[in-house]
């Protein structure tokens, strides 16, 4: 009975003196911490993905205090959580556009011919690298997922063999831009909804056999557009957002469908 | 004059032919998490260094003055991680105020030194082979060092590895833990010295 005793009350006692000892040390080599670094951490993505060019929010955040950092340099943070540093950091809010990736392919299974059926390593990176991918299309979405691994918001989801991204869960921190082996992801502002979902630089019979609804550069979309918005280079069309009214008569005549409106 | 003689062979088994990686396998988290860079492998290491002296001396004073006076020596190991934890504790507070480049360098690590093995390790292998307080602290600050050339050589050979070509699929932790053997193996060379 005296041993528990004695081991209880030893370890009370010990713990009583090391606590003690430590609140004094507390007091003793208390830092202030610039209280902004912690409220300007809050606002910002919180996934420590790099894109900012630092080492993590951490730093990040660091930085913003110190003024080395542009309050607008964390995409994921936002517009909500932009504008939330300014005020902590009481600047005025610079005016920027939400960005989203979208992924410029429509090629789902049975839409894009398969090359060969692909059974290895689950990685776009990889399949890329074997006979040119398993989708006859060199300019595909090859589907096994390299942006979904990447990506730190969970917002691409694989669906029919190719990526589909949910433009609200989408910080446009870039991660699959560069994690994409074929570059079928793009950054674009939130508020162009009307996009050529193709990239195939390829003459128009030779798109057309691969995948069923490729851009096959007739120019249609073009000749409808009455802003000027549409040029066809390289064998596709491209909308230049800052013309573009949104109106969608292009997505009309498209006769292969890949325009799309969201 | 023996005496010292003594002591420089008890070194000479410290650091090299017991070493605390490469021989008791102890201590191994640190000697994977912090050897990527030279620098801060070196800051832990010290960081190791002093906290296995300190508590290596506060362990002894424990066990041998409190314990066994008291019939508890089977509180060893309880006792033990109560000294670290609060010691470490206690480090982490004086670098926060004297050495905040330190500090971040270190970053989670010097929390983790709680819970590294080799710090328990060493007050127990102090209770086991019976040191007095002299070899107590000698081992503590001599197995530190040991510990602390491991995990600069180990980051030196990581330097090196980041710049050379490996398979894709050997990148990173594979060839690290690869390098570690080997060195494992080197230091295997080193038994029977003392």
């Amino acid at each position: 009975m005296t041993t528990i005793l004695y081991a209880g009350a030893l370890l009370g006692i010990l713990g009583l003196i090391f606590g003690l000892v430590l609140t004094f040390a507390s007091k003793k080599f208390h830092v202030d911490v610039d209280e902004r670094v912690g409220q300007v951490k809050e606002c910002l993505g919180g996934a420590n993905c790099g894109a900012c060019g630092y080492a993590g929010c951490d730093a990040f955040a660091q930085a913003v205090v110190d003024g080395k950092a542009p309050v607008n340099g964390c995409a994921p943070a936002g517009e909500k959580g932009i504008k939330e540093i300014s005020r902590i950091m009481g600047m005025e809010a610079p005016d920027t556009e939400k960005m989203v990736a979208r992924v410029l392919c429509q090629g789902t299974s049975g839409i894009a011919k398969d090359r060969y059926k692909y059974d290895g390593y689950q990685s776009c990176a990889v399949a890329a690298s074997l006979a040119g991918g398993p989708k006859d299309c060199r300019f595909a979405c090859i589907g096994l997922g390299d942006c979904q691994d990447k990506c730190a918001f969970d917002a691409i989801k694989m669906q029919d063999g190719i990526a589909v991204i949910d433009p609200d869960k989408c910080t446009a921190c870039g991660a699959c831009v560069k994690a994409c082996p074929r570059s079928v992801i793009k950054l674009m502002p939130l508020s162009q909804n009307v996009i050529v979902r193709c990239r195939n630089e390829d003459a128009a019979r030779l798109a057309r056999a691969v995948c069923m609804d490729a851009c096959i550069g007739c120019g249609r979309c073009k000749k409808e557009c009455q802003y000027d918005a549409i040029v066809v280079e390289n064998g596709y069309a491209r909308i230049n957002p800052d013309k573009c009214t949104r109106c969608g008569a292009c997505a009309q005549v498209c006769p292969c469908k890949c325009i799309t409106i969201d | 004059m023996n005496e010292i003689v003594n002591i420089l062979l008890f070194m000479v088994s410290c650091i090299l032919t017991n070493n605390f990686i490469f021989s008791r396998f102890l201590g191994c988290c640190p000697f994977l998490g912090v050897s990527s860079k030279v620098e801060t492998s070196v800051s832990m290491g010290l960081a190791v260094t002093f906290v296995m002296t300190i508590a290596s001396l506060f362990c002894y004073m424990i066990y041998n003055w409190l314990l066994v006076p008291l019939g508890l020596t089977f509180m060893s190991t309880i006792a033990f991680i109560l000294v670290i934890a609060a010691l470490v504790q206690f480090v982490e507070m004086f670098l926060k105020k004297s050495s905040p480049t330190l500090y971040s360098a270190l970053g989670i690590y010097l929390p983790l030194i709680t819970t590294n093995c080799a710090v328990l390790g060493v007050a127990t292998l102090n209770v086991n082979n019976a040191y007095n307080l002299l070899y107590s602290v000698l081992n503590g600050t001599f197995s530190a060092l040991g510990f602390t050339l491991a995990i600069v050589l180990m980051a030196g050979v990581r330097e090196r590895l980041e710049s050379s070509h490996i398979p894709e699929c050997m990148k990173g932790f594979p060839i690290t833990l690869v390098a570690a053997g080997l060195m494992a193996v080197a230091f295997m060379g080193f038994s029977g010295l003392v």
